[in-house]
C-alpha cells in the first residue's frame, strides 16, 4: 500500500439525480503504467478529473482518492492547486483547445517551467526557463524550436501540438502523468509516434502513466496493467497481457472480438 | 463581414482599408485636440470676429452668434470629446471587467444576482443613469460628465466581460493550466483577458462613441461641460437657434461627432483583424 503512487478506494461520482461512476477501486504504483478501457460515456475522464480534484461542483464525489500520500477528495482548492504539477499532470485529448489561442507555444511551456523552478527553489530568472523550455521541447523531439517557440498553437500541426501539450504537461515533471485519449484527435501514423513518445519518456523519467483511451490496440501497446469500464463501473482489470488476450468478462471479450474484426477486415484489403 | 466567402486576400486588403481609414479620422482628431493644448488659431473667449460669419480664410469654420472663432471651439471640442471617450471608457471598462469577472467566478446565487443587477441598469438608458450622477454629484462639470457615463456603460462591459469570461472558462486550456497548478489569478491575468480583450476592446470602442455622443447630448442639456469649456454638443446647442441662417454652426461639430465615432469603430475593427493571431493568416 505504501509504494502505491495513486489509490483509489471506492469511488463514487454522482451528480443530484444520477449516479456516474461507482465504487470504483484501483491503484497505480510508482513508475507503473496503467490503461483505462473504456467507451464514450463509461466514466473514464470523470476519474481522472476527480484525481486531479477538477470536478464541476455539481458533480459530488465520495470514497478516498490519495495522491502521493495525500487525500484529494476534500482538499482545500489552495492544497489542490499545489498538488497539480507537482503530483500529476494531465495530456488532454484535443491539443488545438488545450493550448491558448493567443499565446506563443514557448510561453505556455516556460508557465509551468517557472512555477515548478520556484516551487523548488531554483533559479527562475528568464535564461534558466528559456534553457529548460528549450530543452523540453528536444525532449518531446520537436524540429526547429527556435520557430516553434514563436509559433501560435494554429501554426503547428496537429501532431506538434501535442508534443507541446506533453512537454507542457512534462515541464512540471509530475510523479503521474495522465494521458486522457491523447491520441484520438490525431491521424493514425501520428498516433503511433506519440503513443511511441510517451512510452519511452515516462519510462525514461520514471513517472507514472494513467492511459484513458477507447482503442484497446494503443492501450496495449502502451500499459503494463488495465482496467476496462462500463456505465462507470470497472469490468476487467489485471495485465494489459491477459485482459487483451484472454479476457474474463463477456463485456471484454465482445470488444476484443470486435478490435479483432476490425483488424482482419483491415489486413483484408489490399 | 456581408461576403464572408470571398477570397482570403482581398478579406485582409479590405481589414487594412478599414484600419486606415479609421486611422486617419481618429488620427487627425486627436492631433486637433493634442495642437489646441499649444496652439489654436484665436482665444476660445475672443469675439473678434463678426457675428455668424461664414467660412472664410480668417475663420476657417465661420463664428457663432458672439463672434467666436468655430474652428478653435471645434479643437477645444476634439480634446474634450477625446477626454470624455477615455476617462468614460476607462471607469466603464474597470468597473464592468471587475464585476463582469467576478460574476463569471462567483457561485450560482452572486452570479444570477449579478446578471439581473446588470439586466436591470442596462435597461435604464446611459443617458438617463447619468443624468442621475449628474443631479447626486449637484454640480455640472466635465469630470461629473466622465463619471457619469463611466458608470453608466459599466453594467454593459459588466455583461459582456461575464460571458465572454465563461465562454473560455470552459475551454480545455483553462483546464490545462488549472491541472498544471495555475492559479486562478495567474489564469485570469495570462489565459481569461487577453482571451476577451480582442472581442471586449471593439465593444469597448462602441461604447467610446455612445460616450462621446452622450456627452454632447448631456451638454446639450447644459448638464455636461460648464459654458468656457466648447464641447461638441454645446456647439450644437449653441447652434440650434441660428441653424437656418448659419447651418455651418451645427454641421461641422455634428460631422466631427460622426468622424470620431465611426472612425473609433473601424479602427477598432482594423485593429482586431490585425493583431488576432488567428486571424492573421486568413
Amino acid at each position: 500500500m505504501m509504494s502505491d503512487l495513486l489509490n483509489v478506494q471506492g469511488l463514487t461520482l454522482a451528480t443530484p439525480d444520477k449516479v456516474l461512476v461507482e465504487d470504483l477501486s484501483f491503484s497505480i504504483m510508482t513508475g507503473e503504467r496503467f490503461g483505462v478501457i473504456g467507451e464514450s460515456g463509461s466514466g473514464k475522464s470523470l476519474t481522472s478529473l476527480a484525481i486531479t480534484g477538477l470536478l464541476a461542483p455539481s458533480i459530488r464525489p465520495t470514497g478516498r482518492v490519495t495522491l502521493a500520500g495525500e487525500e484529494i477528495i476534500g482538499a482545500p482548492e489552495k492544497r489542490l492547486v499545489r498538488m497539480r504539477g507537482d503530483a500529476v499532470a494531465t495530456v488532454f485529448q484535443e491539443p488545438l483547445t488545450a493550448l491558448d489561442p493567443l499565446m506563443p507555444l514557448g510561453r505556455q511551456i516556460a508557465g509551468p517551467v517557472r512555477r515548478r523552478l520556484k516551487r523548488t527553489g531554483q533559479d527562475a530568472g528568464r535564461a534558466a526557463v528559456a534553457r529548460e523550455v528549450q530543452a523540453l521541447l528536444e525532449q518531446v523531439r520537436l524540429p526547429e524550436p527556435e520557430r516553434l517557440i514563436r509559433s501560435y498553437p494554429h501554426e503547428v500541426s496537429g501532431g506538434q501540438r501535442q508534443r507541446v501539450a506533453i512537454a507542457m504537461a512534462l515541464a512540471c515533471q509530475p510523479r503521474l502523468l495522465i494521458a486522457d485519449e491523447p491520441t484520438t484527435a490525431l491521424d493514425v501514423t501520428t498516433q503511433a509516434e506519440i503513443v511511441r513518445l510517451i512510452t519511452s519518456l515516462v519510462e525514461e523519467l520514471g513517472i507514472a502513466l494513467l492511459f484513458i483511451s477507447h482503442d484497446l490496440a494503443v492501450v496495449g501497446q502502451v500499459a503494463e496493467r488495465v482496467m476496462v469500464m462500463r456505465d462507470g463501473r470497472m469490468i476487467e482489470t489485471g495485465p494489459a497481457q491477459q485482459v487483451l488476450t484472454r479476457p474474463a468478462d463477456s463485456y471484454t471479450r465482445s470488444l476484443v472480438a470486435a478490435a479483432r474484426r476490425f483488424d482482419e477486415a483491415l489486413e483484408g484489403q489490399p | 463581414m456581408s461576403t464572408a466567402s470571398t477570397a482570403l486576400p482581398s478579406r485582409r486588403r479590405r481589414g487594412n482599408a478599414t484600419f486606415w481609414l479609421g486611422l486617419i479620422l481618429v488620427g487627425g482628431i486627436v492631433l486637433a485636440g493634442v495642437v489646441s493644448f499649444f496652439w489654436t488659431p484665436y482665444a476660445l473667449s475672443d469675439m473678434a470676429g463678426g457675428r455668424l460669419e461664414a467660412p472664410s480664410a480668417a475663420h476657417w469654420a465661420g463664428t457663432d452668434r458672439l463672434g467666436r472663432d468655430l474652428f478653435t471651439q471645434l479643437m477645444i471640442g476634439a480634446r474634450i470629446a477625446l477626454i470624455v471617450g477615455c476617462g468614460a471608457v476607462g471607469i466603464g471598462a474597470v468597473i464592468g471587467v471587475a464585476t463582469g469577472i467576478l460574476a463569471a467566478f462567483a457561485t450560482r446565487f452572486l452570479d444570477d444576482a449579478l446578471a439581473a443587477f446588470f439586466d436591470i441598469l442596462i435597461a435604464f438608458p446611459t443617458l438617463l443613469i447619468a443624468m442621475l450622477v449628474v443631479a447626486a454629484r449637484e454640480e455640472a462639470s466635465l469630470g461629473t460628465a466622465i463619471l457619469a457615463l463611466g458608470i453608466g456603460l459599466s453594467p454593459i462591459v459588466g455583461r459582456i466581460t461575464r460571458i465572454l469570461t465563461k465562454q473560455v472558462l470552459g475551454q480545455d486550456y483553462i483546464t490545462a493550466a488549472r491541472v498544471s497548478g495555475t492559479s486562478w489569478g495567474a489564469i485570469v491575468y495570462w489565459h481569461i483577458l487577453p482571451n476577451i480583450v480582442p472581442f471586449l476592446g471593439v465593444n469597448l470602442a462602441l461604447q467610446f462613441g455612445l460616450a462621446v455622443m452622450a456627452e454632447a447630448s448631456l451638454s446639450y442639456l447644459g448638464l455636461g461641460a460648464p459654458p468656457p469649456n466648447a464641447s461638441w454638443g454645446r456647439m450644437l446647442q449653441e447652434a440650434q437657434g441660428t441653424v437656418y441662417t448659419a447651418p455651418w454652426g451645427a454641421i461641422l461639430p455634428g460631422l466631427a461627432l460622426f468622424a470620431l465615432v465611426i472612425g473609433i469603430n473601424l479602427l477598432a475593427d482594423g485593429l482586431r483583424d490585425r493583431f488576432d493571431p488567428a486571424r492573421r493568416d486568413g
